[in-house]
């Protein structure tokens, strides 16, 4: 099912034709109407009228989160605020919150390419959508909100929280799709089976999940356990909120909407692209927005292209689900861990529960890793052994995986810390 | 149907056109606004090529017609409504309309009667006035007449240059809705227009050029709730 076929499988040459208009249309509008672009091209010198490829792309500067947080709050808006009819803000949780604004066209683009991406994991107007992203100055809820009434869809507008309420409704209403971040979809799980309801009584078919990072693993468990087809989407409020990208059926890979952002991946060290198909940071170029349009903004999010067509037969390109951020890098002994890589390795072993808390210390001017992860109730049961047998277990894959030797540390179910929005499993006790 | 990257083109030193990038597809009415001087007329006639571009590509259905000569062009099927309509105001109103469909006359006396029978139909006043001299015409009629003379060609794409230029509201409305009913037929239109709400709400898609650039690109309906385009072509500042 396609929302906007002739666009979702347009050639490839008629879709560079395409983003070459709306580049040159878009650098014409930050070159002359945002002060911050104006001056930065004049300082390089950069002659953005002559721009004639998308190649050239690669001569533009950066933004970056630090550009939008010294142009708060509306230093980078591309329309005078009386244009503006929406204003969102970054949550802020990893500093100064960063503000972003929506002309009524950009409300209404982000709308059908939320309704592009709800089509493509499934969701049609006959559906009944529950959004439990938190409504508010976070892009999540509204998003997700306008997409599915554009499509057509039965809307429940519940906001994040409340738990078991969220349940009840889900039951009583008789939701066919839940949107909500991968690690609050399990926690509904958790809470299901306190309450004594089973899953498959529900009516729910399709997950829609996004907003922090996940793993395949944690899919497996979200399918089995709700018995829906849960897919990823991806968007970050500095470029729009959702409706950047988002997975098909084939549950393999997010389709960009490629026709509203240009994307690179770039070596996070050197800029330089990587070779297609390397992992890399995410780079995005609106070419639509009115009112906040943004040049190769940094997204420092991991991913990668994934060249194989898809067999949906959509030809927007695929990236592979955010695999880290490069802000979230921790360095360990001087080698580069990304947390992902930790929780894909702790989900593929037996016992464990998708659960973990990373401790990081500094004992002697050395640093310290120590991984908790629940396990299921039963191993404490069991001799000692059959603990050791697991911890080294997990110890031997981090350790060769990772490249640094950790500390690892059962906990019993439901012990550590559940998040409604985006986890920070990551208790970093160095004062660097 | 049409292609166009980065063309530039102007008369002399003076340089008109930058590096303008548009596109229309089969079946789309496409409108190029503007205010006076903002390069509109140019575009078309590099693209007739009637102006030679200084750099840039121009492909008519698959093919670079960039440095193709001007009478080259309406027999791959791209015809041009001028400006100021410029009909032939010595012949008679069939004898202009023969003249459009001159490409034609290879193909038979049939099908130049079945075009002329088809302009007729839609636009009968043509009909009426078919054995009067072109220029005791009214402006509206010589209007028709240059569109319906374009259109005998059987063209894949039809360029119209202003064409409510000069016109009473009323015969503008009636123009108008024969382009929309052009698009009805099959037809693709490139329509430069200064007045951006009638071309708008006929149109598709539009491009929005200013000193020679393109500033703005969108879906007509994007385009029309557009505020910059509200404040500087539509004369108003929609508040719903």
């Amino acid at each position: 099912m396609f929302w906007e076929e002739e666009r979702e499988c347009i050639a490839r040459d008629e879709l560079e034709q395409l983003q070459l208009e709306r580049l040159q249309a878009t650098l014409y509008r930050v070159g002359t109407h945002v002060p911050f672009y104006r001056n930065k091209f004049f300082d390089m010198k950069l002659d953005y009228e002559s721009f004639g490829s998308l190649d050239d792309l690669r001569r533009l500067p950066f933004t970056t989160k630090q550009d939008l947080r010294d142009n708060y709050p509306y230093g980078l808006f591309a329309v005078p605020l009386r244009d503006v009819v929406r204003i969102h803000s970054s949550s802020g949780t990893t500093g100064m919150a960063t503000v972003v604004g929506y002309s009524s066209n950009d409300i209404r683009t982000w709308s059908n390419l939320v309704a592009r991406i709800l089509t493509a994991a499934g969701v049609t107007k006959d559906d009944v959508i529950q959004i439990a992203f938190g409504y508010g100055l976070f892009t999540g809820g509204f998003g997700l909100h306008y997409g599915a009434e554009r499509l057509g869809a039965s809307v429940i507008p519940i906001s994040s929280g409340n738990t078991r309420r969220q349940i009840q409704i889900m039951q009583d209403f008789k939701t066919t799709a839940l949107v909500c971040t991968p690690s609050y979809a399990l926690k509904m799980a958790d809470v299901m089976m306190d309450m004594g309801i089973n899953p498959s009584g529900l009516s729910l078919k399709y997950g829609l999940f996004g907003a922090e990072p996940w793993s395949e693993r944690m899919r497996r468990q979200i399918n089995e356990r709700l018995g829906i087809i849960a897919t990823d989407n991806y968007g970050l409020s500095e470029v729009m909120g959702p409706g950047v990208a988002g997975e098909c059926l084939e549950c393999n890979g997010l389709h960009v909407n490629e026709d509203h952002f240009l994307i690179e991946i770039l070596d996070p060290e050197t800029l330089e692209p990587v070779a297609p198909g390397e992992i890399g940071e995410l780079v995005i170029t609106t070419l639509t927005k009115e009112a906040f349009p943004v040049i190769r903004y940094r997204t420092r999010d991991l991913t990668r292209l994934l060249l194989e067509p898809c067999p949906c037969g959509r030809t927007l390109q695929r990236i592979q689900r955010i695999t880290g951020r490069t802000d979230d890098m921790l360095i360990i002994k001087g080698v580069n861990v990304f947390p992902t890589q930790i929780e894909a390795i702790l989900f593929d072993i037996e016992g464990t529960q998708p659960h973990y808390n990373l401790v990081i210390e500094r004992q002697q001017n050395e640093d310290r890793m120590t991984v908790l992860v629940e396990v299921v109730e039963s191993m404490f049961f069991h001799e000692m052994k059959k603990q050791r047998q697991v911890i080294e277990q997990i110890k031997k894959r981090l350790a060769t995986e990772l490249g640094v030797s950790v500390e690892v540390k059962l906990v019993e179910e439901r012990s550590l810390e559940r998040f409604n929005g985006k986890g920070n499993r990551i208790i970093d006790k160095r004062e660097l | 149907m049409l292609k166009i990257k980065n063309l530039s083109s102007g008369y002399g030193k003076l340089k008109v056109l930058k590096q303008v990038s548009m596109h229309v597809k089969a079946g789309e009415i496409v409108a190029i606004i503007g205010a006076n001087g903002a390069g509109k007329t140019t575009l078309l006639t590099t693209i007739a090529g009637l102006l030679r571009a200084t750099s840039g590509e121009i492909e008519f259905r698959d093919r670079p017609i960039t440095t193709l000569a001007a009478q080259k062009l309406p027999a791959l099927g791209c015809v041009m409504v001028p400006e100021g309509r410029q009909v032939f105001a010595p012949l008679s109103v069939e004898e202009n309309l023969i003249l459009g469909g001159h490409v034609l006359r290879r193909q038979g006396r049939q099908l130049l009667a079945e075009q002329l029978a088809h302009q007729y139909e839609l636009f009968p006043i043509l009909h009426q006035r078919r054995q009067q001299l072109a220029g005791t015409l009214s402006g509206g009629e010589q209007q028709m007449l240059a569109m319906a003379r374009a259109l005998m060609s059987k063209p894949s794409l039809i360029m119209m240059d202003e064409p409510s230029t000069g016109l009473a509201p009323l015969i503008v409305q009636e123009i108008f809705r024969v382009i929309g009913r052009l698009r009805e037929e099959g037809n693709t239109v490139l329509l430069v227009e200064q007045n951006a709400k009638a071309a708008l709400t006929i149109a598709d898609r539009g491009y929005v050029l200013e000193t020679g650039k393109v500033i703005l690109q969108g879906s007509a309906e994007d385009l029309l709730a557009n505020r910059d385009v509200q404040r500087a072509y539509l004369g108003r500042e929609r508040i719903h």
